[in-house]
């Protein structure tokens, strides 16, 4: 997995409610057996017309945007299913951060495994730093993990909490499987313990 | 000490190992695979040189893609779609795990056949990267979707890296109203709590409305538990499931059904068991429910009218706004003057053999609205047979319903059936997101006796306005 440690980068505003992952990634785009490319189609019906063109007005579509690497969006960022291929869309777009007040659980874990940080922020915090990133690109933002703080182009600096163990795993870039695997002697003593207890199973 | 949830002793049962800072390792015992989600961690084991560790333990089904039309044994048209499903086909053979492929009758959606097989039983954990598995949950089995990262890591480890969930109880007490469904409970439920209320949390459903559900019933609200932000729902074992279970394919038999028996029945919340959140909702006062917006906490009963963007504060003004755009309605027009195109029937949420009879009960003898577009999806092979022969299926057809094969259908738009731009649906699938069931299409969720009621007047429709009065006492 890719590292995560400090990001300085372009803030994208979406300033919207319960952005569900058919919105980030239409069900059409499901049909990959790959992880990458998904990024031309982020908010594909948001972004294009019917004919595939874009629209002028959304946000990624606006020349200060088009490399935006942080977004900022409203609470329950991410609802309703489970496909991964919503934060592969957001990374292959070059989106590695997400401020947002809440998020559905399972797209907020799928962002870990994947490199990103979705970090967590009080509502008024939140609509600070959209108003900042509405300033365009010349109010980047940085998102230092290790210091656990974003810092808007005036100065300030914004603390955020992020689990400890997700943080280190994003940091160091590690693979949860490989981590798991060191524990195998762990998952056999229980398996055999379960064959006696749930032989059912 | 506070006594337990009936989460924790699945919890506890399940701990492999716990790290300090509660970052816990917890063991998997189903896990479900689907064409859609799995490619990718198929993919990564093979590029790790992994295997999987429980194929015993692996099911895995074609339901996404796949189209529902009799004759699809012809193949799939649709290059990605068949790539998909090829795939899996190859994935389940090379890596030894159950399968279910498009030819065989025992092939659905992929929630509707693992309760049918036997293979979701109480007090399991079950796994699937998909995030309407919190139906196996109305088997008292804590189901929850998961990601593609994660699909390999169980695949790989047969274990999830997890955190506690809090505990939410959502009871519904009383007795529900002639023609009010499971359906029209968890609408009103996730109409109550927002889609974001059960974040963070896993929901048991209890009551003695609950209790009073069919299996049937209890998937249906499980189902949706994920609707309201919550990764699983749970509703307690109890005579009805262990009734439902008993003789399944892969249920345990004999000596091993016994010892089954004695755990499951200590499968309960205690008394003294500690809540984070509770909710209580009175069935007496749940009436047949649709939605009007893109989000399902947009749900309203059949009498009332399109809400103004106005009556709402904050965020939830935009986002209402926004809906009434998407779905081309006006505030203050009456839910049940709105005109629909077409039909629905079917889903993980509403394709079991129970929902297709309380369709049929409406339709029988009567015809669809002329011009009206009208499918029912069975949720799997066998729930198709079992409405052949009880003349399920010669209702729908006489009615005007085309009668399809298996699969996850028109819900979300992955294969042929899908809504056109601007098409509106009465549905008794799960998301009314837009573009869920297609590019610009308008979905209304509500009960399958709903939908089809609303098919024979060709607009939203109170059932119990359609159904037979009651014979007066002689």
């Amino acid at each position: 997995m890719d590292k995560f440690t400090t990001l300085h980068g372009i803030a994208a505003p979406l300033p919207l409610i319960n952005v569900d992952t058919d919105m980030i990634i239409p069900k059409q785009f499901l049909k990959t057996i790959k992880r990458e490319g998904l990024g031309v189609n982020l908010f594909d019906e948001m972004r294009y017309d019917d004919d595939g063109r874009e629209k002028p007005d959304f946000v990624l579509n606006r020349p200060a945007y088009r490399d935006a690497e942080i977004l900022i969006a409203g609470e329950n960022f991410g609802c309703g299913s489970s496909r991964e291929h919503a934060p592969w869309a957001i990374k292959d777009f070059g989106i590695r951060c997400i401020v947002a007040p809440s998020y559905a659980d399972i797209f907020f874990n799928n962002c870990f495994k994947n490199g990103i940080l979705p970090v967590v922020l009080p509502p008024e915090q939140v609509d600070r730093l959209m108003d900042e990133a509405g300033k365009g690109s010349n109010a980047r933002l940085t998102v230092d993990l290790e210091n656990q703080e974003i810092t808007t182009p005036s100065g300030e600096k914004i603390p955020f909490d992020v689990d400890p163990f997700r943080k280190h795993c994003l940091i160091e870039g590690l693979d949860d499987i490989g981590l798991t695997l060191e524990r195998a002697s762990a998952i056999e003593s229980f398996e055999a313990e379960a064959a006696q207890s749930r032989p059912w199973v | 000490m506070a006594g337990k949830t009936l989460y924790d002793k699945i919890w506890d049962a399940h701990l492999v190992h716990e790290d300090a800072d509660g970052t816990s390792l917890l063991y998997i015992d189903r896990h479900l695979v689907h064409e859609v989600t799995s490619p990718q961690a198929f993919e990564g084991l093979r590029m790790a040189g992994r295997t999987v560790r429980k194929p015993g333990n692996t099911i895995a089904v074609p339901d996404h893609n796949v189209p529902t039309w009799e004759d699809r044994a012809k193949g799939i048209e649709d290059e990605q779609s068949r790539i998909q499903v090829e795939a899996l086909d190859t994935n389940a053979r090379d890596f030894g795990i159950h399968y279910y492929p498009v030819s065989d009758v025992r092939q659905g959606i992929v929630h509707i056949i693992g309760p049918e097989q036997g293979w979701t039983l109480p007090g399991m954990t079950v796994v699937c990267g998909d995030s309407h598995t919190a139906t196996h949950g109305a088997f008292g089995a804590l189901a929850h979707g998961i990601g593609t990262s994660e699909v390999e890591h169980v695949l790989a480890t047969q274990t999830l890296i997890q955190s506690k969930s809090r505990n939410m109880k959502v009871e519904v007490t009383g007795t529900l109203p002639e023609h009010v469904t499971a359906k029209d409970i968890v609408l009103n439920i996730i109409a109550r709590t927002g889609t974001a209320g059960g974040t963070g949390y896993v929901i048991e459903y209890c009551g003695e409305a609950i209790r009073a559900l069919s299996m049937e019933g209890r998937m249906t609200i499980c189902n949706m538990a994920i609707e309201g932000g919550a990764r699983a729902g749970l509703i307690a074992p109890d005579q009805t499931t262990f009734d439902y279970v008993e003789g399944r394919p892969h249920a345990p038999k004999g000596a091993q059904w016994e010892a089954a028996l004695n755990w499951w029945r200590t499968l309960y919340s205690d008394d003294d068991a500690h809540w984070d959140k509770v909710v209580t909702l009175k069935a007496e006062e749940i009436e047949p429910t649709v939605t009007w917006g893109t989000s399902p906490e947009d749900a309203l009963p059949i009498s009332a009218s399109v809400p103004d963007p106005d009556d709402f504060q904050g965020g939830k003004r935009d986002a209402a706004k926004r809906a009434l755009d998407y779905m081309g309605l006006t505030p203050g027009t009456r839910l049940a003057d709105i005109e629909i195109d077409t039909v629905f029937l079917g889903s993980c949420t509403n394709g079991r053999i129970e929902d297709l009879r309380a369709a049929a009960a409406i339709l029988k003898g009567k015809r669809i609205k002329e011009g009206l577009r009208a499918m029912v999806v069975p949720g799997s092979g066998l729930v198709r047979a079992q409405a052949e022969e009880e003349g399920l299926a010669d209702i729908f057809r006489a009615a005007g319903f085309e009668w399809r094969m298996a699969g996850c259908s028109m819900c979300l738009g992955m294969n042929p059936d899908q809504l056109a731009p601007g098409e509106r649906c009465a549905a008794t699938s799960n998301r009314n997101f837009e573009g869920r069931q297609g590019r610009g299409g308008r979905t209304h969720l509500m009960s399958p006796a709903m939908a089809a009621a609303a098919a024979v007047t060709g607009r939203l429709t109170d059932v119990r306005a359609l159904s037979e009065p009651a014979p007066e006492p002689a």
